[in-house]
């Protein structure tokens, strides 16, 4: 039997009818995992991406999740305030069916990370309408946590689903020979 | 490395079908910055005075600001230049949105347009692959439809459009160019446009830009946005509420157009109408506006929300932003549902706000007194609204007298003759202005609305309060924390300032203080359209959170320059007097440095002589309003007044030129 624990966890809560697409969130986060830290910014790199079709009021700003393998089938449309969104519209996957959360170079996937290190998510923080906003709750937790899975195991995984595990484990192997 | 900008433009000449990319002069970015002030080096370099609007040599540049893209909150203005037909004087009007940003991630600072294409094309614009295509099947179509067609058709819903409707490919003299949520609006840039067979310009970026100082300039960055938040909850007392807070102005949110409706003139620039604001008009536009407005949107990158998303009942939805709200209604005399759907065709269809409402009041003013018949509006129907309705029609298709108004109200009173100029009556240097008249003159409005080159005094005015404050009170509580002045003195100027008696217009603000005020007002300006800096968070509002004292630790630390204040103000005069000679070299004097006759009731003709006098002087320019020999080397202009000295504008002898042309001028009373 495993002890049951509590953390804190931090979520962001979005509110779709705040947001105005002006898209400083992806601005900041962009910057903000630029190597070294600030010292460029390009949206098509960030880990928030505001979806947003002006014409029809669609804005919704999405984080990064989890990278997907492959697209998922029969994708439904919603209706909600008698507007119609796209379910991509609400996903937080990179999937290979969007350009968006992949490094526009390499492709590989991106995923929000909270802004490791600062004091609170800086989209959050540069969102000055308040679309986004920080929530905090406990939750119970196993002792035996799933493994955190790094970003260099994601990437690598997304690259051999592209290219097929030889192409990579070739590759790989010229590499270290340099 | 190049820092904050991209160091490279997009050359793409038309009538060859030829597109290079060209590495940029970092001395150039040291001189003249960027965006407008690049701009102005690249037209004073390159087209000459005797090409025209419409000659394949005019250039039209889309240019990016220098810092545009970087994340300073609201930094996003592409500022468009070219030679505009109706005044045939440079134009440039600055549009927001998110072109400008797009454009620096697809690794461009500028993309310039020289020749004519033989068919209508659009240019597509992905990163390093740039290509012409096709635009025949868009021909008509309006500019937000455009947008759509094109995203649609190259699958890429992020590209950002930059489009002309009917009216920029009939070269409509006031035909803007649309962009979403913003627009390059004056001075005719949309049919220059048109005339270059160009439907728009797509972009896609996805490179990084890059800064030089990173941790500094995320600090300065961040030192912005709490500002705004700052100003956000302590609006400014005592003024009207767009002037309370930040904003270009907001003009989508505020409900309360008192202000608006009794003290800007109706019909063609002619009625004032005191009583008009009351509970009913406000109830009824109120409720016209909620429901109309789905969303109050902002430009990238900034917080204001400034513009709105409009859907009146049965029309596409289309974006709006600023004054178009009311220049519509009011040409009119109408209701603001009349304006929001009017205004939804005139922006597919691509025109100025300003202008063509007034051309058409101007149109309807003439057939009203006679000098133009029924016979010149064949079909147009009785009422008021639907008369407006065809008169768009007709100007955007240049069909019978639309032909003639499409020149703007200033060239079709000359075709139209019969005394039809004193009908024309609110432009200058051709071009109609703010439907405004007013009583007493205001030596610091004087000095900006005849010398002002950007042509709208919203693009001049800014920083300084626009009328005294009535207590001593109020004027301590509004100095104790100025922190934008560049000089203390502007405190003491405003303290002085009093609605009545010795310190109070047109004698007070004093010439002298009139002159900084204005140099101080136009010279941030100028940095904005430089950086492409929104003015709604900078030279047009009351405390703005950029300011002559931030703005060179931003260049600094943006691009790896140098920069301090004097630097800084250097520049900014260095760019504005290549505005100015640009302009000089093509005609502009003294004589047409003139407010409409009738803009103040009362007017002081040896005042406003000696406040022109005066400004020139701080300007370094001489009696006629042309740059010295002198103030230009100073500059570094050299290569300026030795073309003014080749064309005899100058002679070796300034001061003796002087004296031939100031005998020409004459304000009129
Ligand atoms: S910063 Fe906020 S308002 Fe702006 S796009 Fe992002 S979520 Fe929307
Ligand atoms: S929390 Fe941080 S990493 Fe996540 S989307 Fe926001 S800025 Fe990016
Ligand atoms: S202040 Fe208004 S107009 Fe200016 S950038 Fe922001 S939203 Fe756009």
């Amino acid at each position: 039997m495993s002890a049951k624990k509590t953390k804190t966890i931090k979520t962001i809560k979005i509110d779709v009818d705040k947001c105005n697409g002006c898209r400083a969130c992806e601005v900041i986060c962009s910057s903000f995992h630029a190597i070294p830290k600030y010292s460029n910014n390009n949206p098509a790199r960030s880990r928030i991406r505001v979806i947003h079709e002006p014409l029809r009021d669609v804005y919704v700003p999405v984080y990064a999740g989890d990278y997907a393998v492959a697209e998922c089938a029969g994708r439904d449309k919603y209706i909600i305030d008698g507007k119609e969104y796209d379910e991509c519209a609400f996903c937080r996957a990179a999937c290979p069916s969007r350009e968006e959360f992949k490094e526009p170079d390499s492709g590989l996937p991106l995923k929000c990370d909270m802004c490791e290190g600062e004091e609170e998510p800086l989209c959050v923080k540069w969102c000055l309408v308040d679309a986004l906003t920080i929530e905090e709750r406990e939750v119970e937790i196993d002792d035996e946590e799933e493994e955190k899975r790094d970003e260099i195991e994601i990437g690598l995984e997304s690259l051999v689903n592209r290219f097929g595990i030889d192409k990579v484990s070739d590759l790989i192997a010229q590499i270290s020979k340099k | 490395m190049r820092y904050a900008e991209t160091g490279f433009n997009l050359e793409i000449d038309l009538t060859r079908g030829n597109i290079e990319k060209v590495a940029s002069d970092p001395r150039d970015t040291e001189l003249y910055l960027g965006g407008l002030g690049t701009n102005a080096k690249i037209i004073w370099d390159r087209v000459p005075p005797e090409v025209e609007a419409f000659s394949p040599e005019n250039l039209l540049i889309f240019g990016a600001g220098l810092l545009c893209g970087t994340p300073a909150t609201g930094c996003n203005r592409t500022i468009v230049s070219t030679i505009s037909p109706q005044t045939k004087l440079l134009a440039f009007s600055m549009m927001g949105g998110f072109w400008a940003p797009e454009l620096k991630y697809a690794g461009y600072d500028k993309v310039i347009l020289r020749g004519k294409s033989p068919d209508l094309v659009y240019i597509w614009i992905k990163d390093d692959k740039v290509e012409l295509r096709d635009a025949s099947h868009l021909a008509g179509k309006g500019s937000i439809e455009t947008a759509e067609l094109i995203r649609e058709e190259l699958n890429e819903p992020k590209a950002q459009v930059a489009a002309i409707g009917m009216a920029g490919e009939n070269r409509v003299f006031y035909a803007s160019v649309e962009q979403g949520r913003s627009s390059a609006s004056r001075g005719g840039i949309g049919a220059v446009m048109g005339d270059k067979g160009v439907k728009a310009i797509v972009v896609r970026g996805t490179k990084d830009l890059n800064v030089a100082d990173p941790e500094k300039y995320m600090e300065l960055c961040n030192d912005v946005l709490k500002y705004i938040k700052h100003r956000e909850d302590n609006p400014i007392p005592g003024v009207m509420p767009i002037l309370a807070g930040l904003g270009s102005p907001q003009e989508m949110k505020v409900h309360d157009e008192k202000w608006h409706t009794e003290n800007f003139m109706w019909g063609n620039s002619r009625v004032r109408r005191r009583d008009f604001w009351n509970e009913e008009v406000e109830k009824e536009w109120t409720e016209t506006m909620e429901k109309a407005r789905t969303r109050l949107i902002s430009c990238f990158n900034c917080p204001m929300k400034c513009g709105a998303t409009i859907s009146m009942p049965g029309l596409p939805t289309y974006m709006m932003k600023c004054f178009t709200k009311l220049t519509y209604t009011m040409g009119a005399f109408s209701d603001l549902d009349f304006g929001l759907r009017i205004a939804q065709k005139a922006t597919e269809y691509g025109v100025d706000g300003f202008s063509a409402p007034q051309v058409m009041a101007f149109a309807l003013e003439l057939l009203e007194n006679g000098i133009l018949t029924d016979k010149d509006f064949p079909d147009m129907p009785e009422d008021n609204e639907g008369r407006f309705f065809y008169l768009l029609d007709k100007i955007v298709r240049r069909e019978g007298i639309g032909d003639v108004l499409a020149d703007g109200t200033y060239w079709a009173a000359k075709k139209i003759g019969n005394g039809a100029d004193a009908y024309a009556h609110n432009n200058i240097k051709k071009h109609e202005q703010l439907p405004l008249k007013l009583s007493m003159l205001n030596p610091v409005y004087f000095l900006m609305y005849a010398t002002g080159e950007k042509m709208n005094i919203t693009q001049i005015e800014g920083q300084f309060p626009q009328a005294p404050f009535a207590t001593r009170e109020e004027r301590e509580a509004f100095v104790s924390d100025w922190i934008q002045v560049p000089d203390e003195k502007f405190k003491q100027i405003l303290l002085d300032w009093e609605f009545r008696g010795e310190n109070s217009n047109p004698y007070y603000p004093t010439v002298e203080m009139a002159c900084d005020i204005v140099d101080w007002q136009e010279t941030m300006h100028y940095i904005d359209d430089a950086l492409g800096q929104c003015a709604g968070l900078s030279s047009f509002p009351l405390k703005p959170p950029y300011h002559i004292h931030n703005y060179p630790e931003f260049i600094s630390a943006g691009t790896g320059m140098e920069m301090d204040k004097d630097k800084l103000t250097e520049a900014a005069k260095r760019y504005r007097t290549l505005v100015r000679a640009i302009n000089i070299r093509r005609g502009m004097r003294r004589k047409d440095e003139k407010p409409p006759a009738n803009h103040w009731k009362k007017r002081f003709p040896e005042l406003e002589e000696k406040l022109l006098d005066e400004y020139y002087k701080l300007k370094g320019w001489n009696k006629d309003g042309i740059p010295t020999r002198e103030s230009l080397q100073q500059l570094g202009l050299g290569y300026v007044s030795e073309d003014f000295l080749q064309r005899g504008i100058l002679s070796k002898d300034d001061e003796a030129a002087d004296q031939d042309t100031a005998a020409e001028t004459s304000v009129e009373a």
